[in-house]
């Protein structure tokens, strides 16, 4: 059994080490574990995801699309992008927030009100505030983590142990205010 | 689950860095280049390796070669238009051999997901006559890069390794060894190997086919080439190399057998008389080129290849499906209405903004043609700016213009011709280039946008940055100092934040009728800041923001039209806000008709992470 996760946002947001903590923690499990990062051009800004498959035995680290079980996104329209990903069953954790292209910002093109809407109705949608919650225990940037939280505990990997996943990912000073939104997020769903 | 012990998750460029270190390598050099980067950043971390940004690949190439002919170990990686770059050494050092092993590591970009081009550098292994491997995993990568070293030495020969930016950023487990050590072999004069004057070469070029009949038996022995038989007795088979074997077996699982080949040239002839033996449909599944399929078509065998599988983009599962069964997975359905794309854009306090602010604005009063050049500068050619209307390749710009200067010249136009490079670019090819511009008594205004830094890649050193490869203080070359002592009489140096200064610099250089060289001078807002940049550039670099007066702000959208990610309007449209992203700049302060914008008493932190040097933190 291969479960396919993909995780999405815009560059900045962390994306990237949220997906080193949870393929280190899958890693230590025992699962075969893939990853493959895409980012673009520019070193601010642009899109980025990080596709992660792990089970017995992976042969390709690309999630095909029609085949993702797991969307985490930091960021609404990343998570509506990245939706033909997805299995029909499969089940989107979604930061609610909205960071708008330049285009948008510049009055050029409009960003949808209902995009929120539009995933929820499309695939089992579980909306997290993450950058709220993660600026309430005073780790604005913690977002990220919090995900992974929240995604943990959705995969039933609870059992892992995130805590060294963390520290051998971040800064030995960042690891406590992590491990805070870590379980906040195993805690929010 | 089995417990998978003792391995670790590296991408492809971690594990040939951490393969070279395994290999005894003593010295590394690079140009930085998507997806290249992370190998020499990797290699560097090893304190027992020389490791080294060179000014460009060729360089690079050629320092490895030296070091090579020196008696040690040497390995250069660089993204696949680097090597079209390193390929004048890369052709003779096939004629000469090799004293130390050497490997080039040349990082191919099927796709194109950071590149102008996408080129299938396989060819240039066939067309220089050295050996070739092929990793599809990090554990390939890290054991074939050690072989490689090997084999380099053993037949006396360069030798490429190619991968693709799959293999390059994926993440996969490895098992790592230990270092070995290899003695330095001592130097010994040796003109009839490494003078190639024609006489010599006449002979080394005989040698060149001897050494491939030799490695044609090594290619039909080798474990890296192998026969993987489908478990379910189907008699497709699949010829397969790289990142396409993982992908291919996505699609076919075991329903076919693998011929899966990791050394590829020269090609085993006899293992492919086996394959056919045990298989009736075969398809050859390659990124790019037919490369393998000609072989294949050579032998006298049928197959399916190109055109069934594009010649272009990669071979990811989907598409292997779509080109086999005629259909992909079932996915589910957006409305694409709502989309909106997110293209990479200047980031926050990028110091190429103010530059392009102003010459957008001059370039479309005044005929101009502009040609760019490769680096997050090439985002001028986007909105708002729009002051791009060409790019060729690496330090192109001031010769590519200079060329169309002349033609404007005799075309009997007035049109103004700019090329536009940043500094990593200069030093890379862009001092020739503007040599070019002196020398023939062109007339273009030459701009270099001098960040400090090598940006688009990641903020590595150059020579004109004061830091080298462990961001450890290194001789810092002066662009200007560059420039005069190539006989450039116009040369102004300006802040790019400043928009006036900006502006009537570019007006003297568009009032001029001879080469007028502008080096703005300010650093990336990502780089690694030291002291000397704060003493240079003051204190508080970014370390201010900005706000908006609500009351004063009339909704003009003068600020939005500079292009700041950090800037947008609410309040339907009515009201600007400036957000937490802001680090200082200016821009917007400066274009606001009613003082609107106005900097705010914060201090200190800002958002922005910067790597620190040794020898600031």
């Amino acid at each position: 059994m291969i479960k396919n996760i993909l995780l999405v946002g815009v560059g900045g947001q962390g994306t990237l080490l949220a997906s080193k903590v949870l393929t280190h923690g899958l890693m230590q499990a025992g699962y075969d574990v893939k990853m493959s990062e895409i980012k673009g051009m520019s070193q601010r800004g642009g899109d980025v995801s990080a596709h992660i498959r792990f089970g017995d035995i992976v042969h390709s680290s690309v999630i095909e699309k029609g085949s993702g079980d797991l969307l985490i996104s930091f960021e609404q329209m990343e998570a509506f992008r990245h939706i033909p990903y997805m299995k029909k069953n499969g089940v989107v954790i979604l930061n609610n927030q909205v960071i708008h292209p330049v285009a948008v910002l510049a009055g050029k093109e409009k960003y949808s009100e209902n995009l929120i809407t539009e995933i929820s109705n499309t695939l089992e949608t579980k909306i997290i505030d993450a950058t709220e919650e993660a600026k309430k225990l005073n780790n604005p940037k913690g977002a990220n983590i919090l995900l992974i939280g929240a995604t943990i505990k959705i995969l039933g990997l609870t059992d892992i142990n995130w805590e060294n996943s963390i520290k051998a990912n971040v800064k030995p000073k960042f690891v406590e205010p992590n491990i805070r939104v870590f379980n906040r997020g195993m805690n929010l769903v | 689950m089995n417990k998978i012990e003792n391995k670790i998750l590296m991408t492809g460029d971690e594990a040939l860095a951490r393969g070279a270190y395994e290999a005894g390598v003593l010295f590394a050099s690079a140009y930085p280049g998507t997806p290249s980067t992370e190998i020499l950043e990797n290699i560097s971390k090893y304190k027992e390796v020389i490791s080294e940004w060179a000014p460009n690949e060729k360089i690079a190439f050629e320092a490895c070669a030296g070091a090579s002919i020196g008696g040690v170990r040497a390995v250069c990686a660089v993204k696949h238009v680097g090597v079209n770059v390193a390929s004048d050494p890369l052709f003779t050092f096939a004629y000469t051999g090799v004293t130390g092993g050497m490997v080039l590591i040349s990082c191919d970009e099927p796709g194109m997901h950071s590149s102008q081009n996408e080129q299938d550098n396989r060819n240039y292994a066939h067309f220089s006559k050295v050996p070739l491997f092929e990793p599809s995993n990090s554990q390939e990568c890290l054991d074939m890069i050690k072989i490689a070293f090997d084999i380099s030495e053993k037949y006396d020969t360069p030798v490429i390794i190619r991968v693709t930016t799959r293999v390059c950023h994926s993440k996969s487990l490895v098992k790592i060894g230990e270092r070995i050590d290899i003695e330095i072999k001592p130097y010994k004069k040796n003109i009839n190997k490494y003078l190639p004057v024609p006489s010599v070469s006449r002979n080394l070029r005989k040698k060149i086919e001897e050494r491939m009949k030799k490695l044609k038996n090594f290619s039909e022995n080798t474990e890296l080439n192998y026969i993987e038989k489908s478990k379910n007795d189907s008699k497709i088979g699949v010829i397969v190399s790289g990142m396409s074997f993982n992908f291919a077996k996505e699609v076919f699982l075991d329903n076919a057998t693998y011929l899966k080949l990791g050394f590829t040239n020269p090609l085993p002839d006899s293992l492919l008389d086996e394959f056919y033996r045990q298989v009736e449909t075969v398809y050859v599944i390659e990124e790019n080129d037919p490369i393998m399929q000609s072989w294949v078509e050579r032998a006298g065998y049928e197959c399916i290849g190109k055109p069934t599988f594009l010649p272009y983009g990669e071979m990811t599962p989907d598409v292997i499906r779509s080109a086999v069964y005629g259909e992909k997975l079932k996915q589910v359905e957006i409305n694409t209405d709502l989309l909106v794309s997110r293209p990479p854009a200047m980031c926050s306090g990028c110091p190429h903004r103010g530059f392009f602010f102003e010459l957008s604005k001059m370039s479309r009063k005044k005929d101009t043609i502009i040609a760019g050049d490769i680096g997050c500068y090439t985002l001028g050619f986007a909105e708002p700016y729009g002051t791009m209307d060409y790019i060729v390749c690496m330090g192109s710009s001031f010769s590519a213009a200079h060329g169309t200067q002349k033609a404007m010249e005799a075309a009997g136009k007035d049109t103004k011709v700019i090329g536009i490079m940043g500094d990593s670019t200069f030093f890379h090819t862009g001092m020739n280039s503007l040599v070019e511009v002196l020398y023939n008594n062109g007339k273009v205004i030459c701009v270099i946008l001098d960040n400090r830094i090598t940006g688009m890649t990641g903020q590595q050193g150059n020579p004109g940055s004061g830091i080298n490869i462990n961001l450890d203080a290194s001789p810092e070359i002066d662009i200007e100092n560059v420039v005069r002592a190539l006989g450039a009489k116009n040369v102004e140096r300006v802040n790019p934040n400043d928009l006036k200064k900006v502006r009537n610099v570019l007006e003297d250089a568009y009032s001029k009728d001879e080469p007028y060289v502008i080096i703005t001078d300010w650093p990336c807002a990502l780089k690694p800041m030291g002291e000397r940049d704060y003493e240079k550039y003051g204190q508080d670099l970014f370390k201010t923001k900005y706000f908006v007066e609500e009351e004063k702000c009339i909704g003009c959208k003068s600020c939005i039209r500079v292009g700041c990610p950090s800037i947008a309007m609410i309040k339907d449209g009515k009201i600007a806000t400036i957000d937490n992203s802001c680090v200082g700049c200016s821009i917007c302060e400066q274009v606001c008709p009613t003082k609107a914008i106005q900097i705010s008493d914060f201090k200190g932190l800002n958002n922005i992470t910067q790597k620190k040097p040794d020898f600031f933190s």
